[in-house]
């Protein structure tokens, strides 16, 4: 029976690279690899890492940038949850949010650089009330030294993944009833929101945020265009080692990745010990009997969170948009003194290849990830097993920084001639658009009514006709968004790129991120833009197929 | 809910066929469902073709498991022992597509992706070949049930009645020699209740169909005239 072979095919798929590869990266940081002539184990390459004197600096920015990203993000999600739960505007905040999930790293971080760098939107409004400001101030706010706009960026993103996740919970966790009989105890919002639904509330979110922790203190790409340079934090540090051409340093780039991926293990290991002292605190606080917990602040502070992220957001995009269409646009002016389409046109004419190339691998990737989704829960459904706990598996390329990997398996693929071909960039793509499309997935599939699969059974379908016939059809909503997920992740793959395509390999993100070293704003708008669209594309046509498909099927629209 | 369990433990019915023998109707012969070790229900009886025979208890007490053990569906967490057979042929041993028991639930299930036709056609036995001879068998049952013209309508579209009229007719449509009624009148409003009730009853008895009807509902249970079995157990489910 093929479904037989879902479960192993998805672990395969998604450990066999991540082995490989962190074997390939653990040898030679430990001096063994023949290929460049490191035939004995050594500690060599550590010593010539740890005498790195801008080391100590990596790490540290890299782990402040991971703490305050997944905290920040965290309690912006809570918050928004506690001041608006039950509430119209928690529709509105969802609806908002949702669109921003699909949108690359790059994108928004290009984004928020033009918005708050000196010369950006921020400072061209004020200029207006400011009289002193006819030229951009000599601030670093883009690239600073702590890493504060990166992880601005990537709280931009996160706040909607862990939102959408934490709202995903709610029915599961039974919030709405528990969230109302503690107001009816007398508890205001945010005090019955934190005693009775966050406890166990957060247990859901534990491999998400964790998710999160480890990607912000691993970025790569964000890094690369909002990141500290001197010096960078450590993932970039690794990337750079790693693409010297002085092979010698390949050593030291091993060492650093697996660096890399020890310093994301010790953070998850500090987080685990945060949360237990933060559980004792909260177990003690939550039959105090307490019945306020900051409500006014709250009140005060969440709208403004709220339009601030939609704001910057908003105003991201537009900037993205005026630069992609500017000819010239010279500070303070608010608005471009010419605009023009040529920057478009000559892009447009130059790049076609690389988007086509961009949409058939994330295409490509995007159905084989749906393909083997639907055999692992195809089998669930035949062998009436409930979700295996194995499938957990999935979180794991969450968790691994990629670089920790992707250096090793790029240094495989070498020693097999393999780099820069297009079928080990999508293995490797799978290996990072498989748990999306998994995860998205398996929640409508495991919820459909199964009784609709024994009518088809008992009306003489097989199994199989019941599945194509059936099941497949009455899920095609669930199956393209799911697919259009899959296809927003490898096209907003860097590292995975990068270093298997051996930089060869060119993808409308890897261009994007090439662009962050100083080229022209008309267009890095251009390319933002781009990045930004295709996974949109994906998702629209995810929305509008099934419409089309079933526009005289009402009993399918709602779902 | 008691600490020891007592299942029904029903004497099998006198007049019960020899074991291999073939006999017409739905036979369950010293049917026994388990769940991690512990017996949840223990049954013997037999169906007569054209007779509904109606299973009465709390939710909970196995009636569902039970029709899904006869139809082939139960959670594998279950243990099933004894025969089934239909029609003298011993069932329990084939898949659920190949038993011929046909089922119809509290919801009407119809495929909300196929048009009325589309789904009464997926019932439709494949026996029935050629395009123009499956519609025209579509469009006769539609008719026959007054839903004259009904087949390219969205079954969203339809009334609750009608949904359920064309439920059934899926079912009988695709020529089960059994067919088990899993509360499918809990759903409907009173008035539509009986209506529709005394329709699947008219339908079965008159194809001679041997029928098994799991209901909380003693009119039901009357109106089918069948034999009554009470499970009392909420067992260990």
């Amino acid at each position: 029976m093929i479904f037989r072979l879902g479960p192993p095919l998805l672990l395969a798929v998604l450990l066999f690279p991540i082995l490989a590869g962190l074997t390939a990266t653990v040898l030679p940081a430990f001096g063994y690899w023949p290929a460049l002539g490191g035939t004995t184990f050594t500690l060599d390459p550590w010593r010539a890492l740890l005498a790195l004197p801008s080391l100590p600096r990596s790490i540290g920015v890299s782990v402040f940038v991971g703490f305050i990203t997944t905290l920040v993000s965290l309690g912006a999600v809570m918050l928004l949850m506690a001041a608006f739960m039950g509430t119209r505007v928690f529709g509105l905040i969802r609806r908002l949010l949702s669109p921003l999930l699909s949108v690359p790293y790059v994108a928004v971080a290009f984004g928020l650089a033009f918005v708050i760098a000196p010369s950006g939107l921020i400072f061209r409004l004020l200029s207006a009330w400011a009289p002193g400001l006819e030229r951009p101030l000599d601030l670093l706010i883009i690239n600073d030294p702590f890493g504060l706009s990166l992880a601005g960026g990537l709280v931009l993103k996160e706040i909607p993944f862990l939102f959408l996740v934490a709202l995903a919970a709610l029915p599961e966790v039974d919030a709405v009833r528990a969230f109302g009989s503690a107001r009816t105890l007398g508890y205001r919002r945010v005090a019955a929101f934190a005693k009775v639904v966050m406890p166990r509330l957060y247990p859901q979110l534990r491999l998400p945020v964790l998710a999160v922790l480890a990607y912000s203190l691993s970025v790569v790409d964000a890094a690369l265009v909002l990141g500290p340079n001197t010096p960078p934090t450590l993932a970039v540090a690794v990337l750079r080692l790693a693409e010297d051409p002085d092979l010698e340093l390949h050593f030291e780039a091993s060492a650093a990745a697996i660096l890399q991926l020890a310093v994301v293990l010790w953070a998850i290991g500090v987080w685990l010990v945060l949360e237990r002292l933060a559980d004792l605190i909260w177990g003690r606080w939550i039959v105090g009997g307490g019945r306020f917990f900051f409500e006014a602040a709250a009140r005060v502070v969440a709208p403004l969170l709220a339009v601030a992220i939609a704001a910057l957001v908003a105003l991201a995009l537009i900037s993205l948009m005026v630069w992609s269409v500017a000819a010239t646009w010279r500070f303070p002016a608010i608005s471009p003194q010419a605009f023009t389409l040529d920057t478009w046109r000559h892009e447009l004419s130059v790049a076609w290849p690389i988007i086509l190339r961009t949409l058939l691998l994330g295409a490509a990737v995007a159905a084989f990830a749906v393909i083997i989704t639907i055999l692992c829960l195809e089998n669930e459904t035949r062998r009436g097993v409930p979700p295996a706990s194995v499938f957990n598996v999935i979180y794991i390329p969450l968790l691994v920084p990629q670089i920790a990997f992707l250096a090793g398996a790029a240094s495989l693929l070498i020693a097999l001639d393999l780099d820069g071909n297009s079928f080990g960039i999508g293995l490797v793509h799978l290996v990072f658009v498989l748990p999306y499309v998994f995860m998205s997935l398996s929640a409508p599939w495991r919820a459909h009514d199964p009784r609709f699969r024994v009518t088809a059974l008992l009306l003489g379908a097989s199994p199989w006709r019941a599945l194509w016939a059936v099941r497949l059809p009455m899920l095609t909503r669930a199956i393209l968004i799911a697919g259009a997920l899959g296809f927003a992740i490898s096209v907003s793959q860097y590292l995975a790129t990068l270093l298997v395509g051996a930089g060869r390999f060119e993808t409308v993100t890897t261009e994007s991120v090439s662009l962050a070293a100083g080229a022209d704003r008309r267009v890095i708008g251009v390319f933002a833009l781009l990045q930004a669209m295709l996974p949109f594309l994906g998702f629209a046509m995810a929305l509008i197929l099934p419409a089309l498909l079933f526009r005289h099927r009402r009993g399918l629209r709602e779902t | 809910m008691t600490a020891t369990p007592t299942f029904p433990d029903l004497k099998p019915m006198p007049g019960l066929p020899m074991p291999g023998l073939p006999m017409s109707g739905l036979v369950l012969d010293g049917l026994t469902l388990s769940l991690a070790g512990r017996a949840i229900l223990r049954l013997s009886l037999r169906v007569e073709p054209g007779e509904i025979v109606s299973v009465m208890g709390p939710s909970g007490s196995g009636k569902s498991s039970m029709l899904a053990a006869i139809c082939g569906t139960l959670d594998p967490a279950f243990q099933m022992a004894g025969e089934i057979r239909l029609d003298g042929r011993r069932i329990d041993v084939e898949p659920p597509e190949l038993r011929r028991t046909g089922i119809l639930f509290q919801d009407d299930l119809l495929f909300p992706h196929l048009s009325v036709g589309g789904n009464l056609a997926f019932g439709l036995a494949a026996t029935v070949r050629g395009r123009k001879a499956r519609r025209s068998c579509v469009e006769e049952a539609l008719s026959a049930a007054d839903l004259e013209g009904f087949a390219d309508r969205d079954p969203a579209t339809l009334s609750g009645g009608q949904r359920a009229r064309v439920s059934l007719l899926r079912v009988l449509l695709s020529h089960p020699r059994a067919v088990l009624l899993d509360e499918p009148f809990s759903k409907l409003d009173m008035a539509l209740r009986s209506r529709f009730r005394a329709f699947v009853f008219h339908e079965l008895r008159s194809r001679a169909l041997p029928a098994l009807l799991a209901t909380h509902d003693h009119e039901d249970a009357k109106a089918a005239g069948g034999k009554v079995i009470e499970l009392e157990s909420p067992g260990a489910i």
